[in-house]
C-alpha cells in the first residue's frame, strides 16, 4: 500500500513544476468576463451594509463630543493660601458599569485671596500620576523623572509641557471645577 | 495476523478515508519533504514550532479565562480577584497565560533572528518573511494588550501611557487617541476595546497569517541549513532545491516533527513549572484613578522602551515614539528586498551578524537600566539616620531634617540614603564650596529645580552648613569606617577611586 519515500518525494516535485500559474485574462468583455464582473462587483457591495455600520461603530467616539460640567469641589475656604491639595470629581461622561474608571483628580492650588488652580493630575510627558511634595514644593513623576514647580512649570526630566490647568471658578463660596473632558486636557 | 480486527478497522478507515480525504491531505501536509538536517543545526527550526505551541496554550487558556473574566472597568478587577484567590485552578490558569505569553514573545524574537542568521528570509520566502513580521507586531500588540488587561491600578495609568504616545502623532494624534480609548478619557467603553482587540481582532488576523505563513512553507518547503559558498541565484534556486528534495530529502512526519514535539513538550513543561510555582503576576492596588501612589512600569518585554522614554534626549523625544516603531517596522519589511538572493551562511555575512548583536545589546542594556529605573525619585526615603548627620551643631540638624523635607534625599543620595536620580552627595562639603552650594540650591540645574522661593534665608543656610559637614572621613579613620555597614564602605571605596 504505501509508496516509497522516494516515490513520493519525486512524485511531489513534479506536480509542483506541472503547477500552471494562474494568468490574468484578456481584456475584452465576453460572458465569462461579464460574470465575472458580476460577481465580484455585487460580492464587494455585499461587504458595504456590512462595513458602514461596523466602521462607524468602531469609530464613533472620534465624533462623539465630550459633555463637560462644573464640578463642586468643596466650600473656598477649605483651600488655604499657598497651599496645593488633591480633590477627586467625577467625568461627565460617566458610564453605569464605569466604576472607579468615572472618577479623577485634580490639584487645586489656592495661589492667593482671589487666585485658584486646577491642575490636571498627570505628567505632561507620558501621563503618569504626578505626586505632591508638599515640604519641596514640587511635583514629581514616578515614571522617568519629570518634575514640575508649584506653579505647573517643568523643573527638570522629560516633560516637555507645564501642566494641563482646568478651568476653576468660585460660585456662592464654593469651588468649582470643569471636569475632565479629556486625558490631553481641556479641548 | 495476530489481531483480525485490525483488518475490520482498516476496512472502516478505508471507508472512511476514500469519503474524507484524509490521507491526501496527511501527504501533503505532514508528510511533505524536507531537506534532511543534523545536530545542532536541527533543532534551530524547532523555534517556529515553539511560537505556535505557546500561541495555541495561550488560546486555550484564554477561552477558560474567558469564561470569568468580565470586560468592565468597574468588575474586571474583582473578576481577576476571584479567578486568582478563589476559583479552582484559576492561578495556575492565569499563570499559563501570562508566562507562555512571555515564551511566545522570546520564541517569535528567537526564531525571527534564526531565519534572518542563516538567511532563510532569501529568495523565494520573502513573504514567509513578510508574514512572520506581521506576526511578530501582532504579538507584540497582543503582549500589551493583554498587560492592559490586567486591570490594575498599573494598568490603569499604562493607557494613559500609550495614550499620550499616540497622541504626539501629527494631525491623527487625537483621533487615535479617541479611538483607542473609545472615549476621550478613560471610561466604561476602554476596557471593553482593548477586550475585543486581544481577543477577537488580533487573534483572527493572527489565526490568518498563521495560516498563510504555513502554507507558504509548505508551498516553498523549509529551507536548507546555509552551507559556506552556496549562493541563492532565483534563476536556478528552485530547481536545485527541489532536487536536493529529490536526493535526499525526508518526509517531516515523523523526520522533522520529533524535534518540535520533543522543544515544545519542553517548553509547556517550562511555563507550567512557573505557572505552578511562581504564580501569575500579583495584582496590583485596584485601578482607582484617585489613586495617586503608583508606580508605572510595563512587563518585561517593553521594559527596555520605558527606559528609552526616560533616557532619549528630549528634543528628539517626538520623533522617536512616532519614527522609533516605524522605523524598525520599515527596516524589517525591507530585508527580503534588500537581500534577497547571495550568500546564506552568517560567517559570510558581518553586517546581518551585527545588526543582530547590535540591537541585542541595546535592547538588553535598555531593559537592564529599565529593571533599576535610577531616574524615579525615592518617594519614601527614610530621613538621615543620627549616625550618618553626625553633629549636634542645631543649625547642621535642622539642614539634615530639610534635606528629607524639601525633597532633595528623593533624588541625591547621602551615605547610601536616598534616591540616584542626582549626583550622590555623601561628600559634597569637599567638591563645592557654601557659595557654589547657595548658587547651585537657588538656581538648580538641568534637571534640578530651582529653590528660589521655596527656602527661607534662614533654611538655605542650615542645608547649607549641612552638606558642608558631608566630608570623606579622615584616613586614620578609614579604618574604623570598614566595620561600618556594606553600604557605608562600597560609597566610600567608589568615592576613593
Ligand atoms: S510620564 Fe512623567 S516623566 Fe514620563
Amino acid at each position: 500500500m504505501e509508496r516509497s519515500e522516494e516515490a513520493l518525494t519525486q512524485e511531489l516535485a513534479r506536480e509542483h513544476e506541472a503547477e500552471e500559474p494562474i494568468r490574468l485574462g484578456p481584456l475584452t468583455m465576453d460572458r465569462r468576463a461579464f460574470l465575472n464582473l458580476i460577481s465580484v462587483g455585487l460580492g464587494g457591495l455585499l461587504a458595504l451594509p456590512i462595513a458602514v455600520p461596523f466602521l462607524g461603530f468602531l469609530l464613533q467616539p472620534i465624533l462623539m463630543k465630550a459633555p463637560t460640567r462644573w464640578e463642586s469641589i468643596g466650600k473656598l475656604d477649605e483651600f488655604q493660601i499657598g497651599s496645593t491639595v488633591q480633590r477627586d470629581v467625577t467625568d461627565p461622561s460617566s458610564l453605569p458599569w464605569g466604576g472607579m474608571a468615572n472618577r479623577t483628580a485634580v490639584f487645586v492650588r489656592r495661589e492667593s485671596q482671589k487666585e485658584l488652580i486646577a491642575f490636571s493630575v498627570n505628567c505632561t510627558h507620558l501621563g503618569c500620576p504626578l505626586r505632591w511634595e508638599a515640604g519641596a514644593e514640587l511635583f514629581l513623576c514616578p515614571c522617568h523623572g519629570g518634575v514640575f514647580y508649584r506653579n505647573g512649570q517643568v523643573a527638570g526630566g522629560p516633560p516637555p509641557r507645564p501642566m494641563v490647568r482646568y478651568p476653576v471658578r468660585v460660585r456662592n463660596g464654593g469651588v468649582e471645577v470643569m471636569a475632565l473632558p479629556s486625558v490631553l486636557g481641556v479641548e | 495476523m495476530r489481531f483480525p480486527f485490525v483488518r475490520y478497522l482498516q476496512v472502516i478507515w478505508d471507508a472512511a478515508d476514500e469519503r474524507l480525504g484524509i490521507s491526501t491531505v496527511w501527504n501533503a501536509t505532514a508528510r511533505h519533504p524536507i531537506p534532511r538536517e543534523k545536530g545542532f543545526m536541527a533543532w534551530t527550526y524547532v523555534l517556529g514550532s515553539m511560537t505556535l505551541t505557546s500561541f495555541i496554550v495561550l488560546v486555550v487558556t484564554g477561552i477558560a479565562l474567558a469564561t470569568v473574566y468580565i470586560p468592565s472597568t468597574g468588575q474586571a478587577y474583582d473578576s481577576l480577584q476571584y479567578i486568582t484567590n478563589v476559583a479552582p485552578m484559576g492561578s495556575i490558569l492565569r499563570g499559563l497565560h501570562v508566562w507562555s505569553a512571555s515564551a511566545m514573545v522570546i520564541c517569535i524574537g528567537l526564531h525571527m533572528i534564526q531565519v534572518f542568521l542563516i538567511g532563510a528570509y532569501k529568495y523565494p520566502r520573502e513573504v514567509n518573511w513578510l508574514t512572520g513580521a506581521a506576526l511578530l507586531a501582532l504579538t507584540m500588540g497582543m503582549a500589551f494588550t493583554g498587560q492592559l488587561l490586567r486591570w490594575d491600578n498599573i494598568a490603569y495609568w499604562s493607557i494613559f501611557i500609550l495614550a499620550q504616545q499616540a497622541a504626539r502623532f501629527p494631525v491623527l494624534g487625537p483621533w487615535l487617541v479617541d479611538f483607542l480609548l473609545a472615549g476621550h478619557t478613560i471610561g466604561g467603553t476602554t476596557l471593553s476595546r482593548f477586550y475585543a482587540f486581544h481577543v477577537f481582532f488580533i487573534p483572527a488576523a493572527i489565526f490568518a497569517l498563521i495560516g498563510v505563513h504555513l502554507y507558504l512553507v509548505i508551498y516553498h518547503g523549509i529551507s536548507e541549513s546555509p552551507k559556506l559558498g552556496r549562493v541563492v541565484d532565483p534563476k536556478t534556486y528552485k530547481h536545485w532545491y527541489h532536487s536536493l528534495l529529490e536526493r535526499e530529502g525526508v518526509p517531516f512526519w515523523p523526520d522533522g516533527v520529533w524535534r518540535d514535539v520533543v522543544a515544545s513538550f519542553v517548553l509547556v513543561l517550562i511555563v507550567l513549572a512557573v505557572a505552578m510555582f511562581y504564580g501569575p503576576p500579583h495584582l496590583d492596588k485596584p485601578p482607582d484613578p484617585t489613586d495617586l501612589v503608583a508606580q508605572p512600569k510595563p512587563d518585561w518585554y517593553f521594559q527596555w522602551i520605558f527606559a528609552l522614554l526616560a533616557l532619549s534626549p528630549h528634543l528628539f523625544e517626538d520623533w522617536l515614539i512616532i519614527g522609533g516603531p516605524l522605523v524598525t517596522g520599515l527596516i524589517i519589511i525591507l530585508v527580503p528586498f534588500l537581500s534577497n538572493r547571495g550568500e546564506r551562511h552568517f560567517a559570510r555575512r558581518p553586517w546581518a551578524v551585527g545588526t543582530v548583536v547590535a540591537s541585542f545589546l541595546l535592547v538588553f542594556v535598555l531593559t537592564f537600566e529599565g529593571t533599576r529605573a535610577p531616574w524615579v525619585p525615592s518617594y519614601d526615603a527614610q530621613p538621615l539616620p543620627r549616625s550618618v548627620v553626625a553633629s549636634n551643631n542645631p543649625l547642621v540638624v535642622q539642614g539634615a531634617n530639610l534635606f528629607k523635607t524639601k525633597g532633595c534625599e528623593a533624588c541625591h543620595t547621602i551615605d547610601g540614603y536616598g534616591g540616584t536620580r542626582g549626583p550622590d552627595l555623601s561628600y559634597i562639603g569637599e567638591d563645592l564650596t557654601a557659595g557654589q552650594i547657595i548658587w547651585r540650591i537657588q538656581n538648580g540645574g538641568t534637571n534640578m529645580p530651582s529653590y528660589a522661593g521655596t527656602l527661607t534665608p534662614q533654611e538655605q543656610d542650615a542645608l547649607t552648613a549641612f552638606l558642608l559637614t558631608r566630608k570623606r572621613p579622615p584616613v586614620e579613620q578609614a579604618g574604623r569606617e570598614q566595620k561600618g555597614t556594606s553600604r557605608h564602605r562600597t560609597r566610600g571605596s567608589e568615592a576613593g577611586r
